[in-house]
């Protein structure tokens, strides 16, 4: 098996806080493979955006800071770089879109500034050039009249449109990774969906390995080859998306599962009680203790669940941190 | 062109407070006890009854209270300001004669004010616990607390007088002599002391707003993309944030012009400066109503076309108000 | 991280929430602590330390400190400290009394402005402009000696140039909570207009009004002591600005007659204005939710 594009091991992420420092990620390993699609699912307040945000290199300033293990991007510790090699890397292999496309892009420089920038940064490239070649990524994420929108300033773009540049930005230098951290959460169902085709399609062909940060399980099942059920800042369960979904071992992901009801209804045949997940996330605070930290929501919980962490298991592809996930 | 016509628009307007502002001025001008034959009067060290019955007429005192005002209106409008009888000479004159003087000082420290208050705002907000932020935090309660005239005398004592570094008063030295450069020197030499006493107070408005303008920029999801963008440090804070940080610095440095008026009458009265503020001060204390009259409507003049400038300045900045009427 | 402050708050009154806030900024705490020491002095002052301040008592350019005058005393002989004491009446009270007016014109259009949409709010907008373009101290130096030179007038003559600031806080405000829920609610219960500006948007207005008020009294003893700087003053009330001005001519002989009163004025400002900062704490909900 080739050398994985981008390998974390034992991620451990700390944030300052004022009761001391919680663990937002904690003994995180995964691999993600050039071109493929892995997607990162969890409630609000998982650390599925810290850990993105760490694979940038853009944790918060002096709150959070990388504790514990190695972000291997070509075999290359990231965690160890300084910030001009991590500049490099930015952008450029490594991109990243966000939730907010209202407010991501800078208010007052037109768009075509904005994506010519970043060919100029990493490319090289001449202020006409960059500027032509913006012109093309504008229409490649299929914004019509790409060469008047160009001069246009985001305040005169959609919400959708707005997202659209920043894929364009996203995309500029051809990267290796492309970070969508809940990209369409803020934008409406219809856009939604043709936003998600477009990250689709553009990243088959440009051969760009996409992490799709959701909670959008439906997004997930079409988009993504493998994903990572994040809880409380632990991997809960990892694996293809079809086994996953059809057979999850973590009590969490089948709590998730069961509150998309189509989901279920195209991959099996019973017709499940549509439930949700009882309870809310645990405080940062108890993040660090040593037991299952869904214990307290899960319907399975026993004593031996509220007082040590458990192991991953693994079953073929998939692995799951339950105690009880044979049972399931 | 949209653009042209809000100009219009905006210079109309200007123009129609230019004339409520002589209209009110007038106004009260005229509720005072007293007039301008009294002062005449009073210069001339006194009139009997008919005499005043004269200059009444004269001038005009004796018509009703509305066709004075729309008569003086007019003339202002054909930029008669009229005659002062306590300087003998045409208040226009007058004005222009000063005018350049208070510009030159206010225009000068407001200007420095802006330049060095945004960049103690930048640079201490990228740099929280850096020496440069107990700075903007010193300056700003010194700035608002400090009576300007006192900030003066005190430089006044200190660097005029115990260290002979600048000169008392005035602004330049009859005795220097020389081609245009040797001049300004001069000039720019009796500046100094003014310049920082009235910047102070401004320094200390600006620095504190571009500090917090500029927080609230660098935390914003824009940055945030301009750094998972890859660009260094100096591009993020120059040209991603600061251009987005100067908008309310600029709108408060527009509202100032009024405030930076004020201070420069008593700026202009500690350092002797020959300008409006002291003309200003001499012809309300000698009750000169059209002197004063004149220096009101200038002084409300510089006040709109600053407020102008500051729009376009806006608009230059930033394209969403562009994008307003 | 939503989850961070998940630990429910223990219900208080806002008023005690307020005055922790408070006492959590020190320096806020230290300006009181000074206020109330000079409203003290300003008070009790002129009973302990009788005799009226403008009395020649002893050689002039006496410096500090000798001939038992703990201040010294000025060109004319007088005493600094006594002066000083009586100063510090003068400029409180107009301190207080300036921001009071200047507080009510600018409540008053501020509100009408912000509640009521329309031509009203269009008329009073251009009237808060109008005043704005007026140069202040101009304006102020010309109603003062115009009309006489009392504490009265110096009074409504600060009041009528500063009111623009507070108008455009009040509007804000107005503006704001006229959308929320609850003014929807009682506007659809048949409350009258005059009840819902007056009790219930304008209770809900206070907060950044009340801060605003406070740095208007620092901005009015600096707006005083300029205008008595400049000699527009009543002459027989002693302000500390007046001191300052009046011997200015003199800082070669006595430089302490100068910069004694300023040290005076200067500190009231800074303790006005860290109150002021303290009670932005104390008010702003959304810092207080950090």
């Amino acid at each position: 098996m080739t050398e994985p594009l981008l390998k974390i091991e034992n991620l451990r992420i700390e944030l300052a806080l004022r009761s001391g420092q919680a663990p937002v990620i904690d003994d995180l390993s995964l691999e993600l493979n050039a071109g493929e699609t892995l997607s990162f699912v969890g409630e609000s307040g998982c650390g599925k955006s810290m850990t993105a945000l760490a694979i940038m290199g853009l944790l918060p300033e002096k709150v959070g800071s990388i504790a514990q293990g190695r972000i291997l991007f070509q075999g290359n510790d990231m965690a160890q770089m300084n910030s001009s090699q991590l500049r490099a890397i930015r952008g450029n292999e490594i991109s990243m879109i966000f939730q907010e496309p209202m407010t991501s892009l800078n208010p007052v420089y037109t768009v075509g500034e904005q994506i010519a920038e970043v060919l100029r940064r990493h490319k090289g490239m001449n202020k006409r050039d960059a500027w032509k070649r913006a012109i093309e990524l504008l229409d490649a994420v299929r914004i019509p009249n790409a060469k008047a929108r160009i001069s246009d300033y985001p305040h005169q773009m959609s919400g959708g449109q707005r997202q659209r540049v920043m894929i364009a930005i996203a995309l500029a230098c051809s990267p290796k990774i492309l970070i969508a951290d809940e990209p369409t959460t803020a934008l409406d169902v219809t856009v939604q969906a043709q936003i998600f085709d477009l990250l689709r399609d553009l990243g088959r062909e440009t051969g760009t390995a996409i992490i799709l940060i959701t909670h959008d399980m439906g997004a997930v099942a079409e988009m993504a080859d493998r994903m990572v059920v994040m809880y409380a800042g632990r991997k809960a369960e990892y694996g293809p998306v079809a086994p996953v979904i059809s057979h999850p071992r973590h009590p969490y992901t089948k709590g998730l599962i069961s509150c998309v009801p189509h989901l279920l209804a195209e991959l099996t045949e019973e017709r499940p009680d549509l439930t949700e997940v009882p309870g809310i996330v645990p405080s940062l605070d108890s993040f660090g203790v040593d037991a299952c930290l869904f214990a307290s929501r899960c319907y399975l919980a026993d004593d031996k669940c509220r007082s040590k962490r458990p192991p991953e298991i693994v079953f073929g592809d998939q692995s799951s941190a339950c105690w009880k996930a044979d049972q399931i | 062109m949209a653009i042209f016509m809000t100009i219009l628009q905006r210079l109309l307007y200007a123009a129609l407070l230019l004339i409520a502002v002589l209209v009110l001025n007038f106004t009260m001008m005229n509720l005072a006890p007293g007039d301008i034959a009294d002062t005449i009067a009073a210069s001339m060290g006194g009139a009997d009854a008919e005499m005043m019955e004269q200059i009444r007429a004269e001038y005009g005192l004796d018509q009703p209270f509305p066709v004075q005002l729309l008569a003086y209106v007019s003339r202002v409008l054909s930029f008669d300001l009229g005659y002062s009888y306590f300087y003998n000479a045409p208040v226009t004159t007058l004005i222009f004669e000063k005018l350049p003087a208070t510009l030159l000082l206010v225009l000068v420290a407001q200007s420095l004010a802006l330049v060095v208050g945004v960049l103690l705002g930048v640079f201490s907000a990228r740099h929280p616990n850096g020496i440069a932020n107990y700075f903007v935090t010193l300056i700003a309660l010194f700035g608002y607390a400090a009576p300007v005239f006192w900030t003066g005398i005190l430089l006044l004592i200190a660097f005029s007088l115990k260290i002979p570094l600048f000169p008392v008063a005035g602004m330049s030295d009859i005795t220097v002599d020389g081609n245009f450069f040797v001049k300004a020197v001069d000039v720019a030499h009796h500046m100094v002391l003014p310049v920082i006493t009235l910047g102070s107070i401004f320094l200390a408005l600006y620095s504190r707003l571009s500090r917090a303008s500029m927080l609230e920029v660098l935390g914003s999801d824009y940055v945030r993309t301009a750094k998972a963008k890859g660009l260094s440090q100096r591009e993020i804070v120059l040209k991603h944030a600061l251009k987005n940080a100067l908008p309310p610095v600029v709108t408060l440095a527009g509202l100032q012009f009024s405030a930076v008026i004020s201070g420069a009458v008593l700026v202009e009265t500690v350092f002797s400066w020959p300008g409006l503020g002291q003309l200003a001060l001499t012809s309300i204390l000698a009750r000169d109503t059209p002197t004063i009259l004149g220096i009101l409507f200038f002084s409300a003049l510089v006040v709109i076309i600053g407020n102008l400038l500051t729009d376009l300045v806006l608009r230059a900045i930033d394209p969403r108000v562009r994008g307003r009427a | 991280m939503t989850q961070i402050d998940d630990i429910p708050a223990k219900a208080r009154s806002p008023f005690s929430e307020a005055s922790e806030m408070f006492r959590r900024n020190h320096a806020a705490v230290a300006g009181l602590v000074v206020l109330l020491l000079i409203v003290a002095v300003a008070i009790i002052g002129p009973m302990v330390y009788p005799g009226d301040p403008f009395d020649m008592v002893w050689v002039p350019f006496t410096p500090p400190g000798e001939e038992g005058y703990l201040m010294g005393t000025d060109y004319l002989g007088r005493d600094l400290l006594s002066l000083l004491i009586h100063g510090a009446k003068v400029s409180l009270t107009i301190g207080v009394s300036a921001a009071v007016v200047t507080v009510s014109i600018g409540i008053t259009v501020g509100a009408l402005a912000g509640f009521y949409r329309g031509w009203v709010e269009e008329l009073l907008m251009r009237l808060t402009e109008f005043f704005q373009v007026l140069p202040t101290l101009l304006f102020s130096m010309v109603i003062v000696s115009l009309f006489g030179a009392s504490l009265f007038m110096i009074t409504l003559a600060i009041g009528l140039v500063s009111w623009p600031a507070v108008a455009r806080i009040t509007r804000a405000e107005f503006m704001r909570i006229r959308e929320l829920e609850y003014v929807t609610a009682a506007r659809a219960g048949g409350v009258k207009n005059g009840k819902l500006i007056f009790s219930v948007i304008l209770p809900n207005a206070l907060p950044p009004i009340i801060v605003q008020a406070a740095l208007m009294v620092g901005s009015a003893i600096l707006f005083e002591a300029g205008l008595s700087f400049l000699g527009l003053t009543d002459p027989n009330v002693a302000s500390w600005g007046q001191i300052i001005g009046s011997n200015r001519e003199y800082i070669l002989d006595a430089s302490y007659a100068v910069t004694v009163p300023g040290v005076a004025i200067f500190i009231t400002v800074l303790a006005i204005s860290l109150v002021g900062d303290g009670l932005n704490d104390a008010l702003n909900p959304k810092l207080r939710q950090r």
